[in-house]
């Protein structure tokens, strides 16, 4: 039986989680103080996910830059296939909270969209 | 290859001075430094006070000068427009034992010319005049005629003013070789090689280097580092003077100062050390500054530390100015060994520098000779309406870059475009005071990067903080990936 | 000179809901001045996501965050001034800004409200001995340069501060192609929030160490290293605890400081804990129809607080457009924050002039674990409440109710306190 220690990302609390395992399958899990605890916490240790941000150039807008993210979250281990798929990525202006600037990111099936928009 | 009359090495105070000296005759000069700009070596670093004059040696060529600076500063600050504040200077005793050491002190500087030098026994009226001064003070040698100066701003406005009136400067250039040649001195240096009929040599630390370059008569300079402290501008009212300990055998001491732009300086310390470059303060070094500077100063703010840095004092082993030809190398002046009271002095060095040069050369003065130099507007000395008129006509100074300090996109536009303007932020930051404010320039050296970039049409990563290898910036996202 | 009820100074998260909410409230005539090119203050470099799950229930980026109240000054068309910087404001609420466009002018205030944030603390004032080359950076200055204008500060980092912004940053700098060795924390705990530490360090292999500090800095024109070492309890070096670094870049994230230079020269009561005014139940600080909110008040760590308080002020400065000074018996009621408790947001409560609930903010001055919050009605314990943990870079609440403090006509002080459980 495995046990590992995890703090919830799951909002600013940070509730102290551990997980037990048997066999890669979770059998249980403490410490959290709400269901997003129990559900981040399963999903950690079997399916890590994260949400990547990142920044994407503009061209012919008000500012060089415009902030982007996942729309959801993605395998853990494809966060720098994301960044790498994102280095030679610009995007004319105007832009707008949303705009889909990478379809299907690194293969996930997720979008990288633009959240801040630039004129 | 053009034989200049007169090459001077170093834009620091000395050669600034002796530049703009220098161009009230009809002569053939240059400037050369190994820095990208003015006002890099000792000249930026230093407790930037205008001494009274008992410090130095009666008869000594320190003594004359200082005293003759002291009394030049205040019409000199008006015609190149730097700031310089007569603000006075105590001298704080701490016992009883050390008066004699007060009063030789003020004898001293009797002798060598100081005016109005009080000692003033009467612990009350001391701390009327400065209320947090120690508790422990025995007595006083009060001294109306010392001052603070802008370091940077009056090297500047000479260099500039040196400028305007003939003087060629040359930058990143770093001399190597002196050698004699017929009529004069062969310069080998990192971007070429120069020829004069006269050198002088105005190269702070290194001025041991060249000097021994051409005579065998060796000089010796150590750099003896002085560690300081600036405070908040909050704690710019602390002390009203600038308070000095007794000074002991490697100096002044550690003193607490008002800066002329409303700061608080603390320091230096004097540590002789043997790398004529190492500039970095050490903890001992300001551990050591706090707590020799609390001796004379009660309730010293170090909260309300800003920043600290050091400079590198050009000590000769003689302890004294070596201004004048060097015996066996004709042509070749030194102006070495320019340590405390450097700074004071520079006025008179520059006009001794400038003298030997006229006698020597038979220079005949200049009618177009412009002695009047107008620094960087400072718009918040405007009223509200002469500072409109202003922003309608150069809306540039209508954009406040420097959160801190006020400085408005217009000063820097104005410090970058006037002769010898500013390439680098420490360039900015020295001209405008952008970037010497309480955050450091956190907020405002982004934008000001902008603008040198913008306005030099350079790219954003060979903008640098100090000129050489100091870029700012070293590439754009993702690059490395 | 042109007059408005309320101007708000800054168009940050603070100023944009302070707008909000005074429109809410009923009064037309607002002013948001922002030194800025567009509103939205720091949330605008902060890329990262984590904002507004307490107001929007769903994590946001800053900009997303921002863009939400941006849209709302919009739509309720609330006027506001950007690339204006506020130099100066009196105490009888005559406002003076600049702008290129404008030059520089003067607005009669009915009601200010300070929202101007907060600035980093820098190098120097540490005091960290050595050279000054290029390659320091305050780790806000190298986030602006390479979230918004998209410059990498260096290659090499090491990170000085384990407060949030140098847990972001760590993150930001690795995703964009920098090596960061190191982050660095003079305190034997983190001063950033738990799941940044997970997502900024854990994920990357960064290591975090605390207890120790920069002691030294190389190179002369850029920078080539650092000398890290250990600290005691005092916080000072250890000899012999000294570890070498090199690297190009170091961010520093030590500390944020409210920006209360205006504050100051209006003559505001400032409170020395939180270099922020003191304000009273209603955020109003000690020169009546002067509110403050957000991080000028005090340093925040969620947005969502910044906007519940901002909200609060921007309601209050309304009603003392609309009513004039509160009249009241006077009563005020002194918050004590004392053993573990380092300050309280407000300092003072009228039971008269409160809100039916009234939200006190404050922070502990260190890590407690399995302890109570304590608070006391004078000698009476009113409010206990268990924490498996507190830590100052956690920021607490508790609330209090107007009716509760109303049965007390006598109380002259609350006390807020930790207790072991």
């Amino acid at each position: 039986m495995e046990k590992r220690e995890l703090i919830c990302i799951g909002c600013p609390m940070g509730c102290p989680l551990t997980v037990e395992l048997e066999g890669g399958e979770v059998i249980s899990v403490t410490g959290h103080t709400c269901k997003r605890g129990d559900v981040y916490a399963r999903k950690e240790v079997t399916n890590p996910t994260r949400i990547v941000t990142s920044t994407v150039k503009v061209l012919e807008g008000k500012a060089d830059m415009v902030s982007v993210k996942t729309r959801e979250d993605i395998p853990k281990g494809k966060i720098f296939d994301c960044v790498r798929a994102l280095k030679d990525v610009t995007v004319k202006a105007p832009v707008h909270i949303g705009d889909v600037i990478v379809p299907d990111i690194a293969g996930t099936g997720v979008d990288m969209v633009a959240t801040k928009q630039v004129l | 290859m053009t034989m200049y009359d007169v090459i001077i090495i170093g834009a620091g105070v000395a050669g600034s001075s002796s530049a703009r000296e220098l161009s009230r005759y009809q002569v053939r000069a240059c400037v050369l430094e190994k820095d990208e700009d003015v006002c890099c070596g000792t000249s930026k670093a230093n407790s930037a006070i205008v001494h009274a004059g008992y410090d130095a040696d009666e008869g000594s060529l320190m003594a004359k000068l200082n005293v003759q600076g002291n009394q030049m500063m205040e019409e000199l600050s008006k015609e190149l427009d730097f700031p310089f504040k007569r603000c006075g200077s105590l001298v704080v005793c701490l016992s009883q034992e050390d008066l004699p050491g007060l009063q030789a002190l003020h004898d001293r500087g009797v002798k060598n010319g100081v005016k109005d030098l009080q000692i003033i026994l009467d612990k009350e009226k001391i701390h009327q005049l400065e209320p947090n001064l120690t508790d422990e003070v025995a007595g006083a040698l009060y001294a109306p005629t010392a001052g603070i100066v802008c370091p940077f701003n009056m090297n500047i406005a000479m260099a500039e003013n040196a400028c305007t009136n003939g003087v060629e400067f040359r930058f990143n250039t770093e001399v190597q070789k002196i050698q004699k040649i017929a009529g004069g001195w062969q310069l080998t240096t990192s971007t070429g090689t120069y020829e004069a009929r006269c050198v002088v040599n105005a190269a702070g630390v290194y001025a041991d280097r060249f000097h021994n370059m051409v005579s065998d008569k060796k000089i010796h300079i150590t750099p003896r580092r002085g560690d300081y402290c600036l405070l908040d501008k909050s704690a710019g009212r602390h002390v009203e003077h600038t308070i000095f300990a007794l000074p002991n055998k490697y100096g002044k001491g550690v003193l607490v100062t008002p800066t002329v732009h409303g700061n608080l300086l603390v320091g230096p310390t004097a540590i002789d050390i043997e790398d004529k470059e190492s500039t970095a303060t050490t903890r001992e070094g300001l551990d050591e500054l706090i707590s020799k500077a609390g001796m004379n100063v009660k309730n010293l703010p170090m909260r309300q530390v800003i920043t600290s840095f050091a400079g590198l004092r050009a000590h000769e082993d003689g302890h004294e100015f070596i201004i004048g030809e060097v015996e066996g190398a004709e042509g070749f002046i030194d102006c070495a060994g320019i340590e405390s009271p450097g700074l004071t002095s520079a006025p008179a060095i520059g006009k001794m520098v400038a003298e030997i040069l006229r006698e020597k050369l038979d220079l005949q003065p200049d009618p177009d000779f412009q002695g009047t130099r107008k620094g960087i507007l400072n718009p918040a000395t405007l009223t509200m309406e002469e500072r409109n008129a202003l922003i309608r006509e150069k809306p540039a100074y209508g954009n406040i870059i420097c959160r801190c300090e006020m400085v408005t996109e217009g000063e820097i536009l104005d410090a970058i475009h006037r002769p010898l303007g500013a390439r680098s932020l420490d360039g900015v930051k020295r001209r405008t005071r952008a970037g010497m404010g309480r955050c450091q320039a956190g907020f405002c050296s982004p934008r000001t990067m902008e603008i040198l970039a913008r306005e030099l049409g350079m790219s954003m990563f060979d903008i640098t903080k100090s000129g050489g290898a100091s870029r700012l910036v070293v590439g754009t996202n993702k690059d490395q990936i | 000179m042109k007059s408005y009820d309320i101007v708000i100074i800054g168009g940050g998260p603070a100023g944009l809901a302070a707008a909000v909410s005074a429109r809410k409230e009923g009064i037309e005539s607002i002013l948001i001045l922002e030194r800025d090119k567009e509103l939205g203050g720091i949330l605008n470099q902060c890329i990262h996501n984590g904002f507004g799950l307490h107001t929007f229930k769903e994590e946001l980026t800053g900009p997303e965050y921002a863009g939400r109240f941006i849209d709302q000054v919009l739509e309720l068309g609330i006027e506001y001034k950007l690339h204006t910087m506020v130099m100066d404001i009196q105490a009888d609420k005559v406002v003076t800004a600049m702008n290129r466009e404008e030059g520089m002018f003067q607005i009669q205030a009915g009601a200010v409200i300070l929202a101007m944030g907060c600035r980093e603390r820098s190098r120097g004032a540490l005091n960290i001995p050595g050279y000054r080359p290029a390659g320091i950076y305050s780790a806000g200055t190298a986030q602006r340069l390479v979230n918004m204008e998209g410059f990498m500060p260096g290659r090499e980092v090491v990170i000085l501060g384990s407060g949030d912004i140098g847990l972001i940053m760590a993150r930001r700098m690795t995703l964009e192609g920098a090596r960061v060795k190191v982050v660095a924390e003079l305190m034997p705990y983190s001063g950033g929030l738990k799941r940044n530490i997970v997502q900024c360090l854990d994920d990357y292999g960064i290591p975090l160490k605390l207890s120790h500090t920069v002691v030294e800095v190389k190179g002369k024109e850029r920078l080539e290293g650092i000398t890290l070492a250990q600290v005691d309890e005092k916080n000072r070096p250890i000899p012999g605890t000294e570890e070498e670094y090199s690297c190009d870049t170091l961010l520093l994230s030590v500390g944020l400081i409210p920006e209360n230079e205006l504050s100051g020269g209006m003559g505001v009561d400032m409170n020395p804990v939180t270099s922020g005014p003191r304000v009273n139940e209603r955020m109003e600080t000690s020169i009546e129809g002067v509110f403050a909110c957000g991080n000028v008040l005090h340093v925040h760590d969620l947005v969502d607080f910044v906007s519940e308080e901002a909200a609060a002020a921007g309601r209050n400065a309304a009603r003392y457009i609309r009513n004039g000074k509160a009249e009241s018996k006077g009563h005020v009621v002194t918050l004590n924050p004392v053993q573990g408790v380092r300050y309280t947001v407000p300092c003072t409560i009228d039971p008269e002039k409160m809100d039916d609930t009234q939200i006190v903010r404050f922070r502990v001055g260190n890590v407690y674990k399995k302890c109570t919050i304590g608070v006391y009605f004078d000698e009476e314990l009113i409010i206990s409440r268990k924490r498996p943990v507190v830590a100052p870079g956690e920021m607490e609440e508790i609330k209090l109710e107007k009716a509760k403090l109303l049965q007390y006509p006598d109380l002259k002080t609350i006390t807020i306190k930790i207790e072991e459980a």
